[in-house]
């Protein structure tokens, strides 16, 4: 029984994670037809900068949010300066995404070195609770709760606002809403700085749980990558699903099987593809 | 048509010259040479499936890793030969792309190119946490090259005339299985989907045969690869290895099948020289990436060609 609450618990923790990365990736594709091969840049810059932030002001909320603001910022120089340019290019863009995962991670090397790094957790979070007879990081079950909150955000603003309609619009026919007189190179800009600050606060909070280190951008947008094959590019809730089974599979995984480790994601990978090869809820 | 001639031209130029070279330069070169003959054929064999038949594929290194790592198992844990580990290491190879793409070929595009990169990390992941067979992030080392009769491959030169003569092959094979009708058959799928299943083509079929090609002869690069370092990591399977080799066919025209070896000649020297001044590695290979996808998606050479062709036309 323990077993099973710890190891379920801890497999929606990391899935919470992996949605903030997922439903980005998923919004940017949807919208703007970009693989983003550098989402998990936003991720590492995010917990590093947060690192370095939380070190200079000794508080984690002030921290967290310089680095959150930051990335976005790096997001609509990226956006603005770069991916605009190769406007619907979709090779070019995944080619010029990847150049800059590589500049990233050369850079983060550089900056704060080799060593592993933990992201302190918030003073407030620390400890456990107790409930059906374990006790479990508070942290985590914050993390969750976040998650869940996001992803509830994250719907309203698609379903129940102007901008989210607008977004869906773009999604289904561009054109036609530029047609409409719509701004939508500034609803581009700020649906990947969006993407970007979701990816960064994947950094932040999930950095005391996971580290920042070399290679911790790739290892995370991998799996956020199958989150996105599972659940379908361009869809919020498939990137929900995707998150869940993705996050609670690989948990079990490790835990059953840790030699054969990523090969278990493989395994919902192969079976949705199979049956569905635009993923759960994909776009055609 | 003359396009392909010219290419052929400088690929026989390119081995003649290397075969001259090869023995009479310090034996550090003779390395450099055998490895632009290598990833020549590793990118050659990324370029069939890439260039040739419009499947970006930035898993590539899964097949020129697996090669790599089957063929040092079965000489070093089970004791066979050479031909036996070689010929073992290509099949595993092939056999994983085939499995692989009944699932892979589900996908197009921007799909197939994340699932590719999932395939070779779960490999890469393999590799590292399967200590007892792959030895983990120590990788396999002491694979000694053999003598095939009285030709001993353990020297640099006796090498790199084995790799020239494997190169020759290759790029034999596959410059036939280009221009043929099959070959042409993949560029229509290419360029027009659609229009070649109209034409009653049974589209499949020839991305699953493709695509099992490739592998093969990324296998066959993995593990003169492997040989040539007598070692085989969990590195010959990262996403930066398929990065570079994909790198290669973009810096010199995907779709030619000889322009991705001028890649793969231009990639190892600038390795070299830039390895004199810098370790930041990665981050050239980040410029190159955003300076090919904003100036130069079709290539680097192509580029170059066709600025040289308009500043010949203004200047006429």
């Amino acid at each position: 029984m323990n077993f099973w609450v710890i190891n379920t618990l801890n497999g929606l923790s990391l899935a919470m994670i992996l949605f903030l990365l997922a439903a980005g990736l998923t919004l940017i594709f949807g919208l703007m037809r970009i693989i983003n091969m550098a989402h998990g840049s936003f991720y590492l810059l995010g917990g590093y900068i947060a690192i370095s932030a939380i070190r200079l002001t000794g508080d984690f909320g002030t921290g967290a949010l310089l680095a959150v603001v930051a990335v976005a910022v790096v997001g609509v120089i990226v956006q603005r300066l770069f991916l605009a340019r190769l406007y619907k290019q979709e090779m070019p863009q995944a080619l010029l995404t990847l150049g800059l995962l590589f500049i990233v991670a050369d850079f983060a090397f550089f900056t704060w070195g080799g060593d592993p790094l933990l992201v302190p957790e918030p003073r407030l979070l620390q400890g456990g609770v107790r409930f059906f007879g374990v006790v479990y990081p508070l942290y985590r079950l914050f993390l969750i709760a976040w998650g869940l909150a996001t992803a509830i955000f994250l719907w309203a603003f698609l379903e129940r606002t102007k901008i989210g309609a607008i977004v869906r619009a773009g999604m289904d026919d561009e054109e036609m809403v530029r047609g409409l007189g719509i701004n939508m190179p500034l609803v581009f800009t700020a649906i990947f700085a969006l993407g970007a600050a979701l990816a960064a606060i994947g950094g932040v909070l999930g950095g005391p749980l996971l580290g920042m280190f070399p290679g911790a951008d790739f290892e995370v947008a991998l799996l956020a990558f199958v989150v996105v094959t599972v659940g379908g590019l361009g869809s919020i809730r498939g990137a929900f699903l995707g998150s869940l089974l993705v996050g609670l599979v690989d948990n079990f995984g490790n835990v059953w099987f840790p030699q054969l480790s990523l090969f278990t994601i493989f395994v919902p990978m192969v079976i949705v593809l199979a049956l569905r090869p635009t993923g759960l809820m994909g776009r055609v | 048509m003359t396009e392909n001639r010219w290419g052929l031209w400088s690929a026989i130029a390119f081995v003649l010259i290397a075969a001259a070279l090869g023995g009479a330069i310090p034996s550090y070169d003779t390395g450099l040479l055998t490895q632009m003959l290598i990833y020549g054929i590793f990118a050659m064999s990324l370029d069939v499936l890439h260039g040739y038949t419009g499947m970006p594929s930035l898993g590539h290194a899964a097949y020129f890793g697996l090669a790599a790592y089957v063929t040092a198992i079965c000489t070093l844990k089970l004791g066979w030969g050479f031909a036996a580990a070689g010929s073992a290491g290509i099949a595993a190879s092939a056999i994983a792309a085939a499995l692989f793409h009944l699932l892979a070929l589900r996908t197009s595009h921007s799909y197939y190119l994340m699932i590719t990169l999932a395939f070779s990390q779960v490999l890469w992941s393999l590799a590292v946490s399967w200590t007892d067979v792959t030895g983990g992030d120590n990788g396999l080392p002491g694979v000694m090259r053999p003598h095939i009769g009285l030709w001993s491959l353990g020297s640099t030169v006796g090498y790199f005339y084995f790799v020239l003569a494997i190169f020759v092959v290759v790029a034999a094979m596959l410059y036939i299985f280009v221009s043929s009708p099959l070959g042409y058959a993949l560029r229509g799928i290419r360029d027009n989907e659609m229009r070649m299943r109209a034409l009653g083509y049974h589209v499949w079929a020839y991305k699953y045969l493709a695509s099992i090609v490739s592998a093969a002869f990324a296998g066959v690069a993995g593990e003169l690869y492997m040989f040539l370092n007598s070692f085989v990591s969990p590195s010959t399977l990262s996403v930066t290895v398929s990065a570079q080799v994909l790198m290669m066919i973009l810096v010199g025209a995907a779709g030619t099948l000889f322009g991705p070896v001028l890649g793969a000649v231009v990639f190892v020297l600038l390795q070299y020289v830039l390895s004199t001044y810098t370790d930041r590695w990665l981050f050239v290979i980040g410029v190159i990436y955003v300076l090919l996808a904003l100036y130069a998606p079709q290539g680097a050479l192509i580029y170059l060609r066709d600025r040289l062709k308009a500043r010949r036309r203004s200047l006429g």
